[in-house]
């Protein structure tokens, strides 16, 4: 297990790696920064000075040595927009966007699961047949489309829930969260409710397919035959198969509800990380977008180690250094 | 004395052509303590009848005709939880491959354990014990140490082996093992049937034994069941049966015994293969590969006659009864 969290680390590691040489050359591509930051009539040696100063003139691999270095440290630099650094800026947009992925990667499991059980024990019965042409619908309709159908009903029309904004927060040191007020859970409701849709579907649809899967097999048959309950083979001997693979493509979802967030928070003004990104994108704010893009990879990096490792906790026959018996 | 008997089981499959009969008019009966083997080739229906036995005839199958009796109550006709409550503690069943038939994330122990509890009124360390001594006895190593490993720690031997705990662990009267060495090693199949043998001794388990190999139903079986295309075509006793064969199917098995190596899917001295459910001829379904049918044959399908002993159906022997 041991050998196995090292091998992950190290190649986490190389994969940031990458990410960092992406957005550091997300620089390079936007021009010559120096042209924005002195006057239009400057001299080639107040350029040079300037040029000096950011360190543009040493070679490129020393510059992507100290973006590094400094990125490790988590600093990006300021934001060519407002001035402000974007380590700040973006810890400043990180909780909102962290409550509204929790909250949809919550609700998503939390009814995901149980639904798709529910269609696989019972596929004939009525509401699994609805539960699955409602999922159909909520797989292939554009989430933004979701989202301002959403605002249609529940804010304009009957005017139970805020359509933008988190409502109030409250600060608890840096993190401000939305989930200690009134107003701050009611304006959560829509956007997790959009972000989550496509997920709740996918995981329902999952977990569906993988049950009826696990079901026909010869273990659960044998099960059967010994005379458990049902309650055990479907709950104890099924769903814990069951879930295995289901948790790792809810990981590797996860991740895609970070980036879909972009989207969520676009619908509803969340003052979030994607809004901040868009933002960012419309300025040419690159120190932004290349931090937005380290920090994303580096959650997805995180997600995808976590979730391998409880896959080996779940599964036994994938705990590497478990002692092998006798053959 | 009889345990259990199956009495003109018919079970029948709806399908867009028709319902077809997988087996048709099934009847046999096993004492306390006794083993019956069964062979036939692939799709006799052998493993369908023990379904049936189970209770566990995947839908939309279902007992169209017939009965099937435990201590003379019959049990086809129960309630789901009811049936339920008998399998494991009156019938057990041990499947073909126990590569699969164990729950990869439950230690053995786990498994064993539950289906004790299932079953008996114990408490957790008393079917702890039970599940350790089980092990023992099917002859695992070290019982107390590998009780809390998992399947995939285990030989596909040795998995054989605690599935054969798991089924007999509520000790019940019957067992039906489908076919129980066919996935395994031959060099192992012999180790696991004598197993089998033993305990079936030792406890007074009946067995219902299928197997395609006429060597293991000589060595372990006391009366043996001939199945072709869904119908028992002849059962009487081991000796009996394969020393003086009646139906020319059973003849023709006896003849394509293979030695040693993987059975032939179609028998060699055969010719032709068996006919599908749905597509049976009227008459004898054997006749069109039989080596010397009558006119009768290809019109009127012979019924199981005999004495209790001893039966077949075949309109041949019916002119020199045995
Ligand atoms: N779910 C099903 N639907 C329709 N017909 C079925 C179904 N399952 C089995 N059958 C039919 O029932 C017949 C008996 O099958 P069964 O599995 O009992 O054969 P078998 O004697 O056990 O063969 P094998 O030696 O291959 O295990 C076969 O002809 C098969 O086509
Ligand atoms: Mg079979």
């Amino acid at each position: 297990m041991l050998g196995f969290l090292i091998r992950r680390i190290i190649q986490s590691v190389f994969v940031m790696l990458a990410v960092a040489l992406i957005a550091f050359m997300m620089f390079r591509f936007m021009g010559d920064p120096v042209n924005s930051m002195v006057a239009e009539n400057a001299t080639t040696e107040e350029r040079d000075a300037v040029r000096a100063r950011l360190g543009l003139d040493q070679p490129l691999w020393m510059q992507y040595g100290r973006f590094v270095g400094r990125a490790a440290q988590g600093d990006f630099g300021l934001s060519w927009r407002n001035a402000r650094p974007v380590s700040t800026l973006l810890a400043e947009r990180f909780p909102a966007t962290a409550e509204l992925v929790l909250v949809a990667a919550g609700l998503s499991l939390l009814l995901g699961i149980p639904l798709g059980i529910l269609t696989a024990l019972r596929p004939n019965s009525f509401s699994a047949q609805t539960l699955q042409f409602l999922s159909l619908i909520g797989i292939s309709l554009p989430t933004f489309v979701t989202g301002i159908l959403l605002i249609l009903v529940f804010s304009v029309w009957l005017g139970w829930l805020p359509s933008f904004g988190r409502g109030e927060v409250v600060d608890i040191g840096w993190w401000s969260t939305g989930f200690l007020t009134l107003s701050g859970l009611k304006a959560l409701v829509l956007p997790s409710v959009m972000l989550c849709l496509f997920q709740l579907t996918l995981i329902m649809r999952l977990v569906r397919a993988e049950m009826m899967e696990v079901l026909r097999t010869d273990y659960i048959k044998f099960a059967r035959a010994r005379g458990l309950p049902s309650r055990s083979i479907n709950f104890r001997h099924a769903l814990r198969n069951t879930l295995i693979p289901v948790i790792t493509i809810f990981g590797l979802q996860l991740g895609g509800l970070i980036a879909f967030a972009i989207i969520t928070e676009t619908v509803f003004q969340w003052p979030g990380m994607g809004a901040l990104f868009i933002q960012a994108v419309s300025f040419g704010d690159v120190p932004v977008m290349a931090a937005y893009l380290v920090l994303v990879s580096l959650i997805f990096v995180v997600i995808n180690t976590t979730v391998d490792l409880l896959y080996a906790v779940l599964d036994p026959r994938l705990r590497v250094d478990s002692p092998r018996g006798a053959h | 004395m009889t345990l259990l008997s199956v009495e003109n089981l018919t079970v029948a499959f709806p399908g867009r052509r028709g319902t077809v009969n997988a087996i048709e008019n099934v009847s046999l009966s096993i004492s306390p303590g006794e083993i019956l083997g069964m062979v036939g080739e692939s799709g006799a229906g052998k493993s369908m009848t023990g379904a049936a036995i189970i209770g566990l005839i995947e839908p939309p199958g279902r007992i169209a005709e017939g009965r099937i009796l435990l201590d003379g109550q019959r049990i086809d006709t129960l309630r789901p939880e009811e049936m339920r409550r008998i399998r494991g503690r009156q019938i057990g069943a041990i499947f073909q491959d126990p590569l699969t038939s164990l729950n990869p994330v439950l230690t053995v122990g786990e498994q064993l354990i539950e289906t004790i509890q299932t079953h008996l009124k114990l408490s957790h360390s008393e079917a702890r014990e039970r599940a350790i001594d089980w092990l023992r006895r099917v002859g695992i190593p070290a019982p107390e140490a590998r009780i809390d490993t998992y399947p995939h720690q285990y030989s596909g031997g040795m998995r054989q082996r605690v599935v054969i705990a798991l089924a007999l662990c509520a000790e019940p009267r019957l067992v039906i093992a489908d076919e129980p060495t066919t996935a395994l090693d031959v060099s192992v199949q012999a180790q696991i049937i004598a197993l089998l043998r033993r305990l079936a001794r030792e406890t007074g388990v009946a067995v219902i034994l299928v197997t395609h190999d006429m060597g293991v139903i000589a060595e372990t079986a006391d009366r043996v069941a001939v199945m072709y295309a869904g119908r028992i075509v002849e059962i009487g006793q081991v000796a009996d049966v394969l020393k003086n064969p009646r139906h020319p199917y059973t003849s023709g098995l006896m003849a394509s015994i293979p030695r040693i190596g993987p059975r032939p899917e179609v028998l060699p001295q055969i010719e032709g293969a068996m006919p599908r459910p749905g597509n049976r001829p009227e008459g004898c379904a054997f006749a069109p590969r039989c080596p010397h049918p009558v006119e009768r044959c290809t019109r009127v399908r012979p019924a199981l006659e005999g004495t209790a002993t001893a039966s077949v159906a075949c309109h041949l022997t019916e002119e020199v009864p045995a």
